[in-house]
């Protein structure tokens, strides 16, 4: 300071610096808020779940008011913002916890052999299972994928080997955007309406089920294989048609390898995507009591709609008076659908790893 | 990736297998190109079956109707239903998923956001029937108290005017059901957003004295405007779509009511469609259809539009 010549004439009137909180401020507020919290929850007689929410209430208040006494009002705007964004972020954990507690609480109870190993045939009250629904979401899905994932590919080829810059690339790239905002549902009607106008008003299948859901199923692979041929590098496209290689030929032999890893990434998350789709299957494939394992004849159950359906008519209350034996399927069907979903998830996860250093490499 | 250096294939340079190499290139830009143009006809043919199967429901005998008489009659509550449910999503939703997103992106240190955003994309592969039992079974029987409390303390509003439903199956769950679907998809667009912000206008922001908020308000959330709007219009759009979690929970009837807490609930146009769907004759499959049709417009504007937003604000990011 004493090299300064001419110190400005606001210094000593500016601090340069202003109070700050302790460190352990934080602690301090925290510890506060919960015995406060607990204090209020036991004079008016509340649950657990008001003692928490009364407490991060408190702690996210507490901390921006003493910083407003004892910094400046700055400060004390800067402290609620972060108190806030933790706690909208911990609060949104809280569903995913609750859900998945809840199916695998209920539906670890009713997930048993025979529950996996039999139909609903003939099964009036408890008992039954979801053997069929099973195979039909398992069929419904595969034949989804195999329509979705030649069409998504190619579409993608196009779009970065061929079409570059083309207005028909444009074009396809706003219409697979419009196409992912497509309402499940939609899809489903879409199915039933093609499918009912050439066949008659009274068919259901499974491979009706299967055409809504690669509807929905298509722009995740394109959208996903676009992003992976992109990141190939040009070098080896070059490289390849240096050595002579036929266009085609580089793209079978180079382009789609290299990429490889990420495609399967992309087409099982597609398929996690979609194996949960209730509405258009409700529509298209539809309920039935037995094994089905022809798609393309007769309706054809799958886990959605089986839970769905034993949701809406869960039956009559069992004599003991607890809940219809329907809830007990619904859940079980669930847990198992969460599995699969959660299976495929993590199954993308370690291909994308698997991968991901050996792209990495070569790029 | 529009590289200039990218040298064309050595089509004519080969002197072996010429004709084999000619033909396999032609299949293979025909099937690319095919593959692209089917999806322009899918679309299209989207369009064309929905309308086809879907006109004839505007004229069915009024008895299809009813309560109503009439298409627009039978559509309007419905529309009302839908676009109630997706607002109200909306409203829970918008400001959780921004708070995590800049959680993830500004907040929380790179050892608890990775893992947390891999959570919150979890919460999207959760299937939407799932979501259904679950607010139908246990949020709505745990919320009617603060439902109940709600129409004691706010019922000046008529949002909350009442008579409490006794069983939670209201509006109000619904909307919080959708808004959980929803965050997920708000969050991870706005989450890429917030992380396109420039490094050095952030630093620039905290080295002029700004404390965090400050710098986010002033140089991320400008930045990512645009961005965070079109994020709110996917997740308006998913909403407004959505069927299974609004069907399970509610037990529709065909009214028009702002009251979020009664027992009598507007239905949307998807749950109408799955509950009504079962014992439906051809004649009501018709305006069924026709509504589906609805929808998919209804849909349709709102993507476009955040597409649109999307894409004028690459351009002038471009310049």
């Amino acid at each position: 300071m004493t090299s300064l010549e001419s110190p400005p004439a606001a210094a000593d009137t500016l601090p340069i610096s202003h109070p700050r909180l302790p460190s352990w401020a934080g602690l301090v507020v925290a510890v506060i808020a919960v015995s406060l919290a607990g204090l209020i929850t036991l004079l008016l007689d509340w649950g657990v779940v008001a003692l928490a929410v009364v407490a991060l209430l408190l702690f996210t208040v507490g901390l921006p008011i003493w910083s407003l006494i004892l910094e400046n009002r700055r400060s004390a705007v800067d402290r609620l913002m972060t108190n806030l964004v933790w706690a909208a972020s911990l609060v949104a954990v809280l569903p995913l916890v609750w859900l998945v507690w809840l199916v695998v609480a209920k539906g670890g109870s009713a997930v048993n052999g025979e529950f996996l190993m039999s139909s609903m045939r003939n099964v009036v009250g408890v008992g039954g299972g979801i053997h069929h629904a099973i195979f039909g979401t398992l069929l419904v899905t595969l034949v989804a994928a195999l329509i979705s994932v030649p069409i998504g590919l190619f579409t993608a080829i196009y779009l970065v080997e061929y079409g570059k810059g083309s207005r028909l690339a444009r074009w396809t790239t706003f219409l697979v955007d419009v196409m992912t905002g497509i309402p499940s549902i939609v899809a489903g009607l879409f199915a039933l309406a093609l499918f009912v106008l050439v066949f008659g008003p009274e068919i259901r299948n499974g491979f009706m089920g299967s055409v809504a859901l690669s509807l929905l199923m298509i722009p995740i692979v394109v959208r996903s294989s676009e992003e992976m041929l992109r990141l190939v590098p040009d070098d080896l496209r070059e490289a390849s048609y240096a050595l002579g290689v036929p266009k085609w030929r580089t793209i079978v032999k180079v382009v789609i390898p290299t990429a490889l890893g990420g495609i399967i990434t992309g087409i099982t998350l597609a398929v996690a995507r979609v194996i949960g789709e209730t509405a258009p299957l409700l529509l298209t494939a539809g309920l039935t009591d037995s094994d089905n394992f022809n798609p393309f004849s007769e309706r054809m159950t799958t886990l959605p709609v089986y839970i769905f359906s034993q949701f809406s008519s869960p039956g009559v209350r069992l004599p003991d008076g607890s809940d219809p034996p329907g809830f007990a399927r619904a859940w079980g069907a669930a847990l198992v659908l969460i599995v699969i979903v959660m299976a495929l998830n993590i199954v993308a996860r370690i291909i994308g790893t698997i991968f991901a250093p050996a792209s990495s490499r070569r790029s | 990736m529009s590289a200039p250096t990218l040298t064309e294939p050595p089509e004519a340079e080969v002197r072996t297998n010429k004709q084999t190499t000619r033909i396999g290139d032609r299949i293979f830009a025909g099937l690319s190109r095919g593959s692209s143009l089917l999806i322009m006809l899918t679309l299209a043919s989207v369009f064309v079956f929905l309308a086809i199967e879907g006109i004839p429901g505007l004229r069915q005998p009024e008895t299809i109707y009813r309560p109503a008489t009439t298409f627009i009659g039978y559509t309007a509550p419905l529309v009302f239903g839908t676009v109630l449910a997706a607002v109200l999503a909306l409203i829970l939703a918008v400001p959780f998923a921004f708070g995590i997103a800049l959680f993830i992106s500004h907040y929380a240190p790179t050892r608890i956001a990775v893992p947390f955003a891999y959570l919150i994309d979890l919460l999207a592969a959760v299937p939407s029937v799932v979501f259904g039992l679950w607010g139908a079974m246990a949020l709505s029987a745990a919320s009617q108290p603060v439902q109940a409390w709600l129409e004691e303390h706010a019922g000046f509003l008529p949002f909350f005017a009442g008579p409490v439903s006794a069983t939670g199956r209201t509006m109000l769950t619904a909307g919080i059901v959708l808004a959980i679907m929803i965050l997920p998809i708000i969050t991870a667009l706005s989450r890429e957003v917030f992380a396109r912000t420039p490094r050095l206008h952030e630093e620039a922001a905290l080295a002029l004295g700004a404390t965090r908020w400050e710098m986010i308000r002033m140089a991320v959330f400008p930045y990512g405007r645009s961005g965070m709007v079109s994020a709110v219009m996917l997740g308006l759009g998913r909403a407004l779509g959505e069927t299974m979690a609004v069907a399970m929970v509610l037990s529709a009837s065909p009214v028009v009511t702002l009251n979020l807490i009664s027992s009598t609930n507007p239905a949307t146009v998807a749950s109408n469609i799955a509950a009504s769907y079962k014992e439906g004759t051809p004649g009501k499959i018709h305006v069924l259809i026709a509504t589906g049709l609805v929808l998919f417009v209804l849909t349709f504007a709102v993507n476009f539009a955040a597409r649109w937003i999307t894409s004028r604000n690459e351009r002038r990011m471009a310049r």
